[in-house]
């Protein structure tokens, strides 16, 4: 993607490097029934960073990020407004081809999730439906993507055993895997590394910073040390409002908000 | 009484009434199999019944039984997993999706004898075709049906959600997603039903009296050409099965060694529904095994 | 990255050009498998609804002769008689006894399954019930043909063919049905309803009879009912062992008839088209309306369980 010199965002005082915005947030709204769960949220998520979104449970962080890829449709109850700018697009919009949409927003779930097939098969799947048929290439890509996830060396014997015979860590990153070998602008992470131990966490952790040269990354974590280690941007979400938005540095030393603070001090959630 | 006295009681009653099911069980089973077992041979399985003499066989019978099942499972399966995979993927709550479960619901409690009245009505009279194996196959898909949908529908629901997200977010349809995840995943639970439901099937005679009939034309095995009268694949003949003969050797026919006869087949026809159940459960636990082992 | 050239509205916003036609066959595909049931049903409805109501319509046979009179002579040349009556109360007959010996076996079954021994009671009579299932029910009908009938035939007077008969074997073809609905009844009963009466020192029986029976009652019944759904449109068993008699029984060993025997058995030796005939598909009108009404009180049954 060609980067524009960005220029509304300096005033910002965000320091150093460049940046450019690769999704704008604007006063949404997400509902489950008459339930809300997010109440008019409006930030900007950069570009080939890493955002956290932080909160305690319920407080509406999840439901944000699945309606980045419109995970929400699944759940007939829940319906959005307001509006999330993707390029020159607001995905929200009822004439959106979500199947595209989610091939350029990837996600990956709390839980590891792989299918049911060998590792080989599991990143196969996706590049089968997309036409991608010829054996070279897809071995190309399979390997490029378990490559870039950091599982190859340990894989690569053993292509063609079930996925289930990968540790919980694996498996999670071979769900990163298949979800990079599409190819996608934003990868969003929805809790990725909760079920895991600490060393598998540490791993995803490594490799998430890796990502970002890449990618963009939201992630929802209930852990804090994670977001300070690995984010970029923090936003704290309480019961559905964006209490606070801002660098991490910024919200993990000197939160504007007093209510970030107590969380951040760990007085509640 | 004493209450004590009375927990007693109801407890040896109820001791009694499950004792009476299992001992209705075998002894059902091992009448059936001791009359029976006597009368199965090589012979009784591969010659032709007779309609005078004593002696005949079962051969086209078990075939019947076999194609008819064969040909129902056709049209059964791919109709009923589509229509489990409606009801649990596309189905809208609703007046619509309620009005389908209550034709569900109805199909499921016809009573077959009605199933085989539709069939003599419609496959056998309107359209003419007269006694034929498609006429009863069709009568056995209705009553099949139900069934087979329930199944999928369960099979197709059972899948953990975690693995159609997956898909989902992936960027696959819905319909690729419903092809390559869940029907896959729901295989073994489709197999299973279907395995069992064939059971039920095979043993099924009322619905099929009145549609393939209760005779079958000479029949030369040597003969595959599915168009021809004589040849056994023809679906346009009539076509007695085993069950079907069962009754009819024993309320019609004028053999005299009907009881050797129907003792046999019985014994057959349990033995094949007995062997649905256990290939069922061994197949279902087999793949169940392989998809999740973990090594 | 491989989608710089085009614009995200292109890629994105759903046009000819990016549109799924597999989404759209795959959708169609079920929902015509959909609509196949759907028209199953109402052709079934209706073709049998149409048949059924001929022998009235334009035979002229008198739809109250035929539900309330004992005179079923179809074949008098002079005057036929189409009184039904017989085999209507046949029919209900059977059900009815059968449910009665089915229910308390099926019932009691189930709850020493769940209350009793619920831990081996089940694993051995869950398959049990499976294989009586699987018992087709030709083969019932010949066991209760060369076993209960001669049997009945040493034991009381008479022929053996009877009420009594048809009534034995289908208790027994009805019996799983029971007992696998009223086992999941009684399963899935909170635990609190148990622990709270064991806590105010009831006996197990007392818990069973006060607590739990009234607790599952509308569960158990839709078991009773769709037991006596079975019996009633059972046909080729009872055909074999009631003895078909045009009379209406004075006592359960008297030989009778049901509407699924007297089908069963004429359909094929009457011409097509002609009133003894169309009297048979009023019978199995009647089937199909007393299964639509099974159904009501299913519903019924369990709007009252969600109560």
């Amino acid at each position: 993607m060609k980067t524009p010199i960005a220029t509304s965002e300096q005033k910002q005082s965000i320091p150093k490097k460049e940046t450019d915005t690769i999704l704008k947030v604007s006063n949404l709204s997400i509902f489950y029934g008459s339930n809300q769960a997010v109440k008019h949220a409006t930030f900007d998520i950069d570009k080939n960073k890493v955002t956290a979104l932080i909160g305690p449970s319920g407080c509406g962080k999840s439901t944000f990020l699945r309606s980045i890829n419109r995970m929400n449709d699944l759940i007939p109850i829940a319906r959005s407004e307001g509006e999330i700018m993707y390029e020159d697009v607001n995905i929200l919009n009822k004439n959106i081809n979500v199947v595209a949409l989610r091939k350029e927003i990837g996600m990956v779930f709390q839980k590891p999730n792989p299918f049911p097939k060998s590792i080989y098969n599991n990143i196969a799947h996706a590049l089968k439906f997309y036409g991608i048929q010829k054996k070279k290439v897809v071995d190309e890509i399979v390997e490029e993507s378990l490559k870039k996830s950091a599982l190859w060396d340990e894989v690569k014997d053993r292509l063609h055993e079930s996925a289930f015979s990968l540790s919980g860590g694996q498996q999670q990153r071979l769900c990163i895997a298949r979800t990079l070998a599409m190819k996608p602008n934003v990868l969003l992470l929805d809790e990725p590394s909760s079920a895991l131990d600490p060393i598998s966490n540490a791993k995803i952790e490594e490799l998430i910073l890796q990502l970002k040269d890449e990618f963009s990354i939201v992630i929802v974590t209930h852990n804090m040390q994670q977001a300070s280690r690995i984010s970029d941007k923090t936003a704290f979400f309480l019961n559905g409002d964006v209490v606070e938005y801002d660098r991490t540095e910024t919200i993990f030393t000197n939160p504007s908000q007093q209510k970030t603070e107590d969380y951040i001090s760990g007085r509640f959630g | 009484m004493n209450s004590r006295v009375a927990d007693r009681i109801a407890t040896g009653v109820l001791i009694g009434l499950a004792t009476i099911i299992v001992v209705l069980l075998v002894g059902l089973f091992s009448y059936i199999l001791a009359k029976g077992i006597p009368n199965i041979s090589w012979s009784f399985l591969t010659s032709p019944s007779s309609t005078v003499q004593a002696g005949g066989g079962i051969r086209d019978q078990l075939f019947n039984s076999f194609y008819i099942l064969f040909i129902t499972m056709l049209i059964t399966v791919p109709l009923g997993v589509l229509g489990g995979i409606y009801m649990a993927e596309y189905a809208q709550p609703g007046k619509i999706t309620h009005f389908i479960r209550s034709c569900i619901e109805m199909l499921a409690s016809l009573p077959s004898i009605v199933v085989g009245m539709f069939g003599l009505l419609i496959f056998v009279n309107t359209i003419g075709w007269g006694y034929t194996i498609i006429g009863g196959a069709l009568a056995l898909t209705i009553f099949n049906i139900p069934v087979m949908v329930r199944v999928s529908e369960d099979a197709v629901r059972s899948v953990p959600s975690e693995q159609k997200e997956a898909s989902l977010a992936l960027g696959i349809t819905h319909w690729h997603t419903i092809k390559t995840v869940l029907i896959p995943a729901a295989f073994p639970g489709i197999l299973t039903g279907a395995i069992l439901a064939s059971g039920r099937v095979f043993g099924e005679a009322a619905a099929l009296l009145f549609t393939a009939g209760l005779s079958t034309p000479k029949l030369n095995y040597m003969n595959w050409n599915p168009f021809s009268e004589t040849s056994p694949l023809n679906i346009f003949r009539p076509a007695e099965t085993l069950s079907v003969h069962i009754w009819e050797i024993n309320t019609q026919g004028i053999i005299p060694d009907v009881e050797e006869v129907a003792n046999g087949a019985s014994a057959v026809l349990v033995l094949s529904v007995l062997l649905f159940n256990l290939l069922a459960r061994w197949l279902g636990s087999t793949i169940h095994k392989k998809i999740t082992a973990s090594k | 990255m491989e989608n710089t050239t085009t614009s995200a509205r292109e890629r994105l916003v759903k046009s000819n050009k990016n549109k799924s036609n597999g989404e759209l066959r795959g959708k169609m595909i079920v929902t015509l498998s959909a609509i196949i049931m759907i028209t199953a049903t109402v052709a079934i409805t209706v073709f049998l609804a149409t048949k059924g109501l001929q022998a009235f319509l334009v035979n002229g046979v008198s739809p109250i002769e035929f539900l309330t009179s004992t005179d079923w002579n179809p074949t008098d040349e002079g005057n036929p008689k189409f009184g039904a009556f017989p085999f209507i109360y046949g029919s209900l007959a059977v059900t009815l006894l059968s449910a009665l010996i089915a229910a308390p076996i099926g019932i009691g079954a189930a709850i020493f399954m769940t209350e009793i021994a619920p831990a081996w009671g089940r694993k051995i009579l869950q398959p049990v019930i499976e294989l009586l299932v699987g018992i087709p029910s030709v083969v019932y009908g010949f066991i209760g043909l060369t076993v209960l009938v001669p049997f009945i035939r040493n034991q009381f007077d008479g022929i053996g063919y009877s009420l009594l008969a048809g009534t034995i074997v289908l208790s027994v073809m009805i019996l799983p049905t029971i007992t696998t609905i009223a086992t999941d009844a009684m399963g899935t009963l909170p635990r609190n309803l148990r622990e709270g009466s064991y806590a105010l020192g009831a006996t197990r029986w007392q818990t069973i009879r006060k607590v739990l029976v009234p607790a599952a009652l509308p569960s158990l019944l839709t078991a009773i009912v769709l037991g006596m759904a079975r019996a009633f449109g059972e046909a080729l068993a009872v055909q074999m062992v009631i003895g078909n008699s045009r009379a209406i029984p004075s006592s359960i060993l008297d030989t009778s008839a049901t509407l699924t025997s007297i089908i069963t058995l004429n359909m094929g030796y009457t011409t097509y088209g002609s009133v003894e005939n169309n009297t048979l598909w009023s019978m199995g009108l009647i089937l199909l309306i007393i299964s639509f009404v099974f159904i009501l009180i299913i519903r019924y049954l369990s709007s009252r369980r969600r109560i």
